[in-house]
């Protein structure tokens, strides 16, 4: 990127520039036209200039030059209009004027703008390029929040600027001469010293904004620092909170706060302090025109009416020099930000563009073997953790690395990875630098996952297919305004400097992962799901999360035919007892109260939770069905019990758990509440109060509670209030709620819900367990196994994968390389998060699944235990960054080296 | 069964009759109700020791794991508690026990009992002296096996 602000404006902008500029001048024209014509106006038709005799007429619209040399030449001889016609005519040219200025300001402002904006689109993007192409080792040093501070908050200021960026110096430089000029034509003394003031701002007021230049930097840097120092608050907030040093960085935020608030300070002091100079410098010149054109005139050097002119032309000189100044000012503090920037962004072996290109059509297989070549690497504190290591792994080898704590076999990974670059020596595949292939085949061909796993804020789905995204396959038909929007996106897209490829589109490189399209793509992620053992832990969470149904419509589908099929299992092995299934007719006892007046799931909030109890329609049913005061009365005995068992308890006691009625910090609420209640009738109860009590008797469950506050009248009373709430529903609450229909899939609940369709008994520990792994039995039979997984492959991880388990992630990360089936898998200690077991059982599966259908990729393993060595065809040993020993695994153990000794 | 009847059990459990009527209600209250039909474990022997059951109805028998297949060794009546010494030492449990009839009983989790005794100190003592007490029959026992041999 260009060093300089304007260099980088000009190369990008310079039609544009220009374009604008002749629309500037062009814009003159009316401008000046419409300055002249209130004169025409006031001097002509107003105070009758020219209409001295009644009935005299004046043309209007005449159009005649003198032109030199011909003469007068007349083109037009105009109308004739009298003395009001004229005030019309004249009036009317004034408002066409005003439009016509308008429409020029309309334009220019529009056109400047888009212009910066472009601009903007652009700077941004080449920055956010530039971190794609930067060298590995850049990333150890700098801070991720100041990267994106840097793109997104640092080169805003250049979108504004940059439409005047030549616009505005040359417009005003402009005026400004003119005003000197008229000056200089009416009086060269005066002239002069109008001049010498100027100068005295040219150079004065630039060598006063040095110091302002000099802070805005500090202000930037500071900023910078401080966004950088929040990220890492965020992301280190466990270890602040285990260390107890919130206080600390209590104390670090504060400090840096007070020092960008004294440079900020420091900076309006003497913002305002050139402003007032300025001011002041301005001011000057008219004083000087009083006192010595004054003094002139009466020594009787110069007439009254020259000095006049000169204070009237003199009236239109600050004004342009004071922009012009603003100008120079903007100029310099975004020239700031902008050398700022690029110098972060400006690194040694920046990759070059060729090695990312976009490339369509798969590479070819790599073939030939993948070698370290004398490599050396060493670590930033120049310590080796590589000496010279010459190894080669053939195609279809299976190789371990197994490594000593300082052995250096991670870093022989990271470079087959690419992941960090030789210090000496090379990788290389056959006799091609792995460094000068282009990323589409090592990207492609070699697989790469190790412990230190990152995921993207996206569905799981999204992560293990990210493997896959390499170019856009399959470009999207669009039609009607989509497409003119997408035909707007390409062209503005190629105006920035932008790249036109279609997130949209397919990205999705389906034949890698040994599939045809999106149809089959899911039996090899269920393959690589099961070789990782992670399928378990989706589909519990497909279960737990309800089913977007626009995708997943077989389960829809199909969800009567489940429940009969779960019903008819729990009769087969005496376990009806388990599950009370959800009648429209009947009281489930399992359920709440609130459940069964309801027998729906709330889809919004007008019916959710607390609000149910408050809902008008909802409070009006209850009084018809005359539960209203039962349903009262029921709320303060629970409330009445719920204070005395838990009353003396302190709120954070783990007992709370258990009260599904109210939570610690309301105790307290409806201690004072009953109090308030205590004697009073029914009636002289308030609504909000009474929603307050009544909302406790929805969440009571009569086996789970046990206070007896259920009788068979009660529950009968409660199964006719529901469908009285359903007869009559207006039509708001239509989309708050879906009604528990024994046909009907209900999409506000869990999948397991909608299976379940009804409520697990209360009195039994190990159902919910019993029942879940009967419930993947039936998934299964009925072929909707696969579906449920998809179900729980929506999942969304979190930042940076945080919603799911260590484990977990380190499992997604290796599913994801193996997703792709590479000609080289690279695993550096992929699954340390788990136990020893787990490790072999996950290493026996993802052997046997790399080599499925014939494939026979090489395996470069960094095992994290040396028994795991068993496993492989090759093992090979580090220590202290040397290559101890390689062979296979019989003859490295019955050798007495650091293999065996590793061994035992 | 309701929870003031649970109350009523538990207080002729020995080891809670010393406890005021209300801790012992906000005990039932945090604990489980389960049912068992005839024949279904409550928990099996080496089993990490999650829960004291206390029987509130039915019987169920105490089984211990030999050579020759498990013995029964006790018979479990309604107001008993079972598996609470599993909860106390941190151990697995050293018996197996099977519901002989259906059977009700209160699930008590080891961190509320544990908090419990904490907190109620009169709980703990009376414990102590349940606990004491068997350790003396225990020994009065072993004196009686050793002097018969």
């Amino acid at each position: 990127m260009e060093a300089s602000l304007a260099r980088y404006i000009w190369t990008h902008t310079k039609k544009q520039q220009l374009w604008i500029l002749m629309i500037v001048v062009l814009s003159m024209i009316p401008y000046f036209m419409s300055f002249d014509l209130p004169k025409l106006i006031v001097n002509g038709p107003i105070q009758g200039r020219g209409f001295e005799q009644p009935g005299a007429t004046q043309p209007f619209m005449r159009l005649h030059y003198n032109l030199p040399f011909i003469g007068e030449v007349q083109f037009f001889s105009g109308f004739q209009l009298d003395r009001e016609e004229t005030l019309f005519a004249l009036s009317l040219v004034f408002l066409l004027l005003v439009v016509i200025n308008g429409l020029f300001k309309f334009y220019i402002n529009t056109y400047k703008g888009r212009l910066g904006e472009r601009m903007l689109r652009r700077i941004r993007f080449d920055l956010v390029d530039r971190v794609l192409r930067f060298p590995p080792v850049y990333f150890k040093r700098v801070k991720s929040a100041e990267v994106a501070t840097m793109v997104k908050d640092e080169v805003e200021p250049l979108g504004g600027f940059i439409g005047d960026a030549f616009l505005q110096p040359v417009l005003l430089g402009g005026q400004a001469l003119t005003a000197m000029l008229f000056i200089m034509i009416q009086n060269v003394w005066l002239g002069m010293i109008a001049v010498v003031i100027v100068a005295i701002q040219i150079v004065l007021i630039p060598r006063m904004r040095r110091r302002l230049i000099v802070l805005g930097r500090q202000r930037q840097l500071t900023a910078r620092a401080l966004s950088g120092r929040v990220g890492e608050i965020v992301d280190g907030i466990g270890t602040v909170h285990v260390h107890d040093t919130s206080n600390y960085e209590r104390a670090d935020i504060a400090a840096r706060l007070g020092l960008i608030f004294k440079i900020r300070f420091d900076l309006y002091q003497w913002k305002f302090m050139v402003k007032f100079l300025n001011n002041f410098l301005a001011q000057l010149t008219p004083f000087l025109f009083y006192m010595l054109g004054g003094y002139l005139v009466l020594q009787g050097r110069l007439d009254v009416g020259q000095l006049v002119a000169v204070i009237g032309a003199y009236k239109d000189l600050p004004g342009p020099m004071k922009e012009l100044i603003d100008w120079d000012q903007d100029r310099q503090d975004v020239q700031v930000k902008y050398q700022q920037v690029v110098e972060q962004f400006t690194v040694e072996g920046l990759i070059a563009p060729s090695i990312m290109a976009l490339t369509m059509d798969d590479p070819d297989p790599m073939t030939k073997p993948l070698s370290a070549i004398n490599l050396s690497i060493a670590d930033d504190g120049g310590a080796m953790l590589l000496n010279r290591i010459s190894l080669q792994v053939k195609p279809g080898e299976t190789v371990a690395l197994v490594s000593t704590a300082t052995g250096g076999a991670e870093a022989l990974a990271e470079a087959f990875a690419r992941l960090i670059w030789p210090d000496s020596g090379k990788v290389a595949s056959g006799t091609d630098d792995l460094l000068e292939l282009p990323e589409a085949v090592t990207g492609r061909r070699i697989s790469y996952a190790s412990s230190d796993v990152f995921l993207f804020q996206a569905s799981l789905r999204d992560n293990l297919l990210y493997g896959l995204k390499h170019a856009p396959l399959t470009s999207v038909p669009y039609d009607g305004a989509a497409a003119d929007q997408h035909r707007w996106n390409i062209h503005e897209a190629r105006r920035s400097g932008n790249p036109d490829l279609d997130i949209h589109g397919d990205w999705i490189n389906y034949a890698s992962a040994g599939a045809t399209g999106p149809h089959d793509l899911f039996e090899a992620v269920r393959r690589v799901l099961d070789a990782v053992v992670l399928s378990r832990d989706i589909l519990d969470l497909g279960l737990r999360s309800s089913a977007d149904l626009t995708r997943h419509t077989e389960l829809a589908r199909r969800i009567v035919e489940l429940r009969a099929a779960l019903r008819t299992r729990l009769e087969q092995e005496g376990l009806s007892g388990l599950v009370v299934p959800f009648e429209p007719g009947a009281y489930n006892k399992e359920a709440t109260i609130g459940q069964n007046l309801l027998f729906g799931a709330a889809a919004g909030p007008e019916l959710a939770d607390r609000a149910l109890a408050a809902n008008p329609y909802f409070a009006s049913v209850l009084r018809q069905a005359g539960l209203d005061r039962t349903l009262y009365e029921m709320g303060l005995e629970i409330a009445k019990q719920a204070i005395e068992l838990f009353a003396d308890l302190p709120p954070d006691h783990q007992f709370f758990q258990q009260l599904a009625f109210m939570s610690a910090e309301e105790i307290p609420a409806y201690e004072t509440l009953l109090q308030r209640l205590k004697n009073r009738p029914y009636e002289a109860v308030s609504e909000n109060d009474r929603a307050m009590i009544v909302t406790l008797s929805f969440a009571y469950i009569e086996p789970r509670h046990r206070f007896g506050l259920l009788s068979d009248e009660l529950m009968s009373k409660i199964v006719a209030a529901r469908n009285r709430f359903y007869e009559d529903l207006p039509p708001e609450l239509h989309n708050a709620i879906e009604r528990y229909d024994p046909a009907k899939y209900i999409a506000a609940a869990t999948v397991m819900d909608n299976v379940l369709f009804g409520r697990v008994g209360n009195n039994h520990p190990d159902a919910p367990d019993r029942i879940r792994s009967i419930v993947y039995d039936i998934l299964d039979e009925l072929g909707l196994y696969g579906e449920l997984l998809d179900v729980g492959l929506d999942f969304n991880v979190g930042s940076g994968g945080r919603r799911l388990t260590g484990g977990q992630r380190q499992k997604l990360d290796v599913a994801r390389a193996l997703l792709k089936r590479p000609d080289f898998l690279i695993l550096n200690r992929p699954l340390s998060a788990l136990d020893q077991r787990m490790q072999d059982k996950v290493l026996r599966n993802v052997l046997e699944e790399a080599r499925r259908d014939g494939h026979s990729p090489a395996i470069v393993w960094v095992v994290t235990n040396p028994a795991m060595a068993m496993m492989f065809d090759r093992v090979v040993v580090f220590d202290s960054g040397q290559l101890a020993e390689d062979g296979t695994h019989e003859t490295l153990l019955a050798g007495n080296g650091i293999f065996k000794e590793l061994l035992s | 069964m309701l929870l003031k009847d649970e109350v009523g059990m538990l207080q002729r459990v020995p080891l809670f009759s010393a406890i005021e009527p209300t801790k012992l209600k906000l005990l039932a209250f945090t604990s489980d109700r389960v049912s068992y039909s005839a024949g279904q474990i409550l928990f099996r022997q080496g089993d990490e020791g999650d829960a004291a059951y206390v029987i509130l109805s039915g019987r169920a028998d105490i089984l211990v794991d030999s050579d020759s297949g498990p013995i029964k060794v006790a018979e479990l009546e309604p107001n008993s508690i079972v598996g609470e010494i599993a909860i106390l030492c941190n151990s697995s449990r050293t018996a197996t026990v099977r519901a002989a009839s259906p059977l009700e009983a209160l699930r008590i989790r080891k961190d509320h009992f544990l908090r419990l005794m904490r907190e109620f100190p009169e709980m703990t003592i009376e414990i102590l002296r349940v606990l004491a007490d068997r350790l003396s029959h225990t020994t009065a026992d072993l004196i009686d096996a050793r002097s018969a041999k």
